[in-house]
C-alpha cells in the first residue's frame, strides 16, 4: 500500500514538473520571438500535463479541492478566451481608432458620433425595430394556432407536428438560398416578371415569411407542450358549467399557460433580433430607399447583424463595427432584464 | 352532434394537410428541380418537363466532384468539429456543473455561475471582431494556431456553447440527492471517482438535451466558421461551403440546388432516426 502511494507521487511529481518545464520553455521561446514550430504543441502539452499531475498526486488533504479546480478548468478556460475576453476588450476597442491589427489612439465617442449619423444604420435600427415587432406577434400567432391544430386530436397529427418543425432542422444560410429561388424563379410568374426581392418593402416581407416558415414550427412544439400540461380535470369542469370551445381557449388555457407566452415572446423577440444568416443569403441587405434621413441608401433590408457584419468586415471599419455591436448588446441585455422582471413577477403571483 | 364532429375534423385535416403542403413546398421544388437541367429550371421550375434520374446523377457528379464545393471532405469537416465539440462540451459541461452545483453556498462557485448565466445575453456580434484578433495574435506569439483550423473552431464552440450546457446541467445536478455521493464518500470513494461512476451516468437524458441543443446550433452556424476558417480556407463547414459555392455559380440553379439538397440530407436523415428526441430536446431547451 506504502509502495503504491510512493510510486504514484513519483509520477505524478514526474509529470508535474515535466509539464512546468514544458510550459516555460514554450513561454520562453515565444517570448523570444522563436518560430520553432513545435512550440504550440509544447505549450498544450506542458498545460495537459500540469493538470494531469495534480490530478492524479496522491493527497487526502486537498484532493478534493485539486479535483473540483481541474474539472472547473478546461470549460472556464475556453469560456474566458472565447467570450469574457473578448468582450471586455471589444468594448474597449469601440473607443479607439481600431484598424483590426493595430490601435494609435483613443478617440472617445467619436466612433458613436459616427455611427450616429449614419442613415444606414439608423435605417437598419428602425428596420430591425418592425422585423422584431411583427414577427414576434405572427410567429407566436401561427405558432399557437397550430398547436391548437396539433393538439385537437386529429388523426397523422405525429406527422403534422414533424412537417411544420422540419424548416427548423436547416441552417438559415441554406434556406436563405432555397427561397431566393422560390421568390425569383418559381413566384416571379405570379407578380410580372419583377423579384419580390428587389424591393424594400416586399424584400422584407419575404425576409419575414421565409422566418416564420423556419421559426413557428419550434414555437409550435413549446406551446403543445404547454397546453397538454393544461389538467385534464379543469377542462372537465369548464365543459361541465356549460363553457363552449372559444370560452376555453380564452377564459382557461390561454391564462393557464401564461407563463410558456412570456418564454416563447422572449424566444423569438431575441432570436429575431440576432437574425443574420437569412437576412444575408436571402435579399443581403439590397433595396432601395429613395430619401432617409437626407440621402439615397441602397441597402434597405439591412438589419442590425448585417449592418454590423458589412461595416466591420465589409467595409473594414472595425472600430465603428465594433461601436455598432456594442450598441447591439446593450439593447439586447435591456430586453433580457425586462424579460427577467416579468417572469419573476408571473411567479410570485403564482 | 357526431356528424358536426365529423365534419369538423375533416376540414381541420385538410387545413393540416394545406398548411403542411405549404410547408414542404420548398423542400419539394428543391427535390424537383435538382433532376433538371438548368434551362428547364428557369423555363419552368414547377413543371415535371426535363426532369430524369440522369439529369439528378450529372448534377450530383458536377457538384460533388466540384472543385469549389469538396463535398465529403466539407461533410467529414462539419462532423468532425459537430462531434467533438458535442463530446467535449458534454464532459467539460458535466464537470463543470458538478462542481458548481456541489459548492453552491460557496463565494466563486456563485460568482462562477452568475457569470456563466449573465454571458447568455451576449450576442455573438459583440465578441465577434476581438475574438478573430485575439485568436490570431494567440497563434502568432504562441505557435498554437486557433484560426482556420478544427481545434481552434472546437475551442471556440466550447466557450460559446459552455453558458447553456452549465445552465442546464447545473439545474439537474441539483435536483439529484446529496446523500448518494455521501455514502461513496464514506464506501471511500474520491471525489472523481464519485463523479464519474455516479453522477455522470445519471446525467444522461440532460445529456441528450444539452447535446440536441448545442448540436442543432453548431451543425447550422455560419458566422463563426467563415471568420475563423475564412471564406476560401482550405477547412470548410457546410453552410460556409454552400454560401461559398452559391457565390461563385450565381444562378446556376441545378447546381446550387443540388449543393443545398446535399446540405440539408445529413439533418433529415438524424432528424428521420431521433425526431422523438429532438423535438423534445428543443422544447426541454426553451423551458428551463
Amino acid at each position: 500500500m506504502g509502495d503504491k502511494t510512493a510510486g504514484k507521487r513519483v509520477l505524478a511529481l514526474i509529470v508535474l514538473f515535466g509539464g512546468i518545464a514544458l510550459f516555460v520553455v514554450s513561454l520562453v521561446l515565444d517570448f523570444m520571438g522563436s518560430q520553432f514550430a513545435f512550440r504550440g504543441a509544447m505549450l498544450i502539452v506542458g498545460i495537459v500535463a500540469i493538470l494531469l499531475g495534480l490530478f492524479i498526486f496522491p493527497t487526502r488533504k486537498h484532493h478534493r479541492t485539486i479535483v473540483y479546480g481541474v474539472f472547473v478548468f478546461p470549460l472556464l478556460f475556453t469560456f474566458a478566451v472565447t467570450v469574457i475576453i473578448p468582450l471586455v476588450l471589444g468594448i474597449g476597442y469601440s473607443f479607439t481608432d481600431w484598424t483590426g491589427v493595430k490601435i494609435t489612439k483613443g478617440v472617445g465617442l467619436a466612433n458613436y458620433m459616427t455611427m450616429f449619423s449614419d442613415p444606414a444604420f439608423i435605417w437598419s435600427i428602425l428596420m430591425t425595430f418592425v422585423f422584431v415587432v411583427l414577427n414576434m406577434i405572427l410567429v407566436n400567432v401561427i405558432g399557437f394556432l397550430l398547436a391548437l391544430l396539433c393538439t385537437s386530436g386529429l388523426k397523422g397529427i405525429g406527422f403534422f407536428r414533424a412537417a411544420y418543425f422540419l424548416p427548423n432542422l436547416i441552417g438559415g444560410i441554406v434556406l436563405g438560398y432555397i427561397w431566393q429561388f422560390i421568390f425569383n424563379n418559381v413566384l416571379i410568374g405570379l407578380t410580372n416578371n419583377i423579384s419580390l426581392l428587389a424591393n424594400t418593402g416586399t424584400g422584407m416581407m419575404c425576409i419575414i415569411v421565409v422566418y416564420i416558415w423556419q421559426y413557428a414550427g419550434y414555437i409550435m412544439l413549446i406551446y403543445i407542450t404547454g397546453l397538454t400540461q393544461v389538467p385534464e380535470d379543469v377542462l372537465e369542469a369548464a365543459q361541465i358549467d356549460g363553457a363552449n370551445a372559444t370560452q376555453t381557449l380564452f377564459r382557461i388555457k390561454i391564462p393557464m399557460i401564461a407563463s410558456t407566452i412570456t418564454i416563447c415572446t422572449f424566444l423569438t423577440l431575441t432570436s429575431a433580433f440576432k437574425q443574420f444568416d437569412v437576412n444575408m443569403a436571402l435579399t443581403n441587405g439590397t433595396g432601395s430607399v429613395s430619401n432617409f434621413m437626407g440621402s439615397y441608401l441602397s441597402n434597405g433590408t439591412q438589419m442590425l447583424a448585417l449592418n454590423i457584419y458589412n461595416t466591420a468586415i465589409a467595409k473594414n471599419n472595425y472600430a465603428v463595427g465594433q461601436a455598432k455591436a456594442v450598441l447591439f448588446f446593450v439593447i439586447l441585455a435591456i430586453v433580457s432584464l425586462i424579460q427577467v422582471r416579468i417572469s419573476n413577477a408571473k411567479e410570485v403571483e403564482m | 352532434m357526431k356528424k358536426t364532429r365529423t365534419v369538423k375534423a375533416v376540414i381541420l385535416t385538410l387545413i393540416g394537410i394545406l398548411i403542411a403542403a405549404y410547408v414542404l413546398f420548398p423542400f419539394f421544388m428543391v427535390l424537383l428541380n435538382t433532376w433538371k437541367k438548368n434551362t428547364d429550371i428557369v423555363a419552368g421550375p414547377v413543371s415535371f418537363v426535363g426532369a430524369s434520374w440522369g439529369q439528378f446523377t450529372e448534377n450530383l457528379g458536377k457538384v460533388v466532384n466540384n472543385s469549389n464545393f469538396p463535398f465529403w471532405s466539407v461533410l467529414a469537416t462539419s462532423v468532425i468539429i459537430t462531434v467533438v465539440s458535442l463530446v467535449l462540451l458534454a464532459l467539460f459541461g458535466s464537470m463543470a456543473a458538478w462542481v458548481i452545483s456541489r459548492n453552491n453556498k460557496k463565494k466563486w462557485a456563485y460568482a462562477i455561475y452568475m457569470t456563466f448565466i449573465a454571458s447568455m445575453i451576449i450576442p455573438f456580434q459583440v465578441v465577434m471582431l476581438p475574438l478573430i484578433t485575439t485568436f490570431r495574435d494567440v497563434g502568432k506569439f504562441t505557435g498554437v494556431q486557433m484560426l482556420q483550423t478544427i481545434p481552434g473552431i472546437v475551442f471556440a464552440y466550447c466557450g460559446f456553447g459552455g453558458a447553456m450546457t452549465v445552465f442546464i446541467l447545473t439545474g439537474f445536478i441539483k435536483g439529484i440527492p446529496y446523500s448518494l455521493e455521501e455514502a461513496a464518500s464514506i464506501d471511500g470513494c474520491p471525489p472523481e471517482g464519485i463523479f464519474f461512476r455516479i453522477i455522470f451516468p445519471l446525467l444522461k437524458p440532460v445529456i441528450v438535451t444539452v447535446t440536441i441543443l448545442n448540436g442543432m446550433w453548431i451543425w447550422n452556424d455560419y458566422l463563426l466558421p467563415s471568420l475563423m476558417l475564412g471564406q476560401n480556407g482550405k477547412v470548410k463547414t457546410l453552410p460556409v461551403a454552400v454560401q461559398a459555392f452559391v457565390g461563385s455559380y450565381v444562378k446556376q440553379w441545378d447546381l446550387i440546388l443540388t449543393a443545398a439538397l446535399l446540405a440539408i440530407i445529413p439533418m433529415i436523415i438524424i432528424f428521420l432516426i431521433g425526431q422523438k428526441q429532438i423535438m423534445g430536446g428543443m422544447v426541454d431547451g426553451a423551458v428551463k
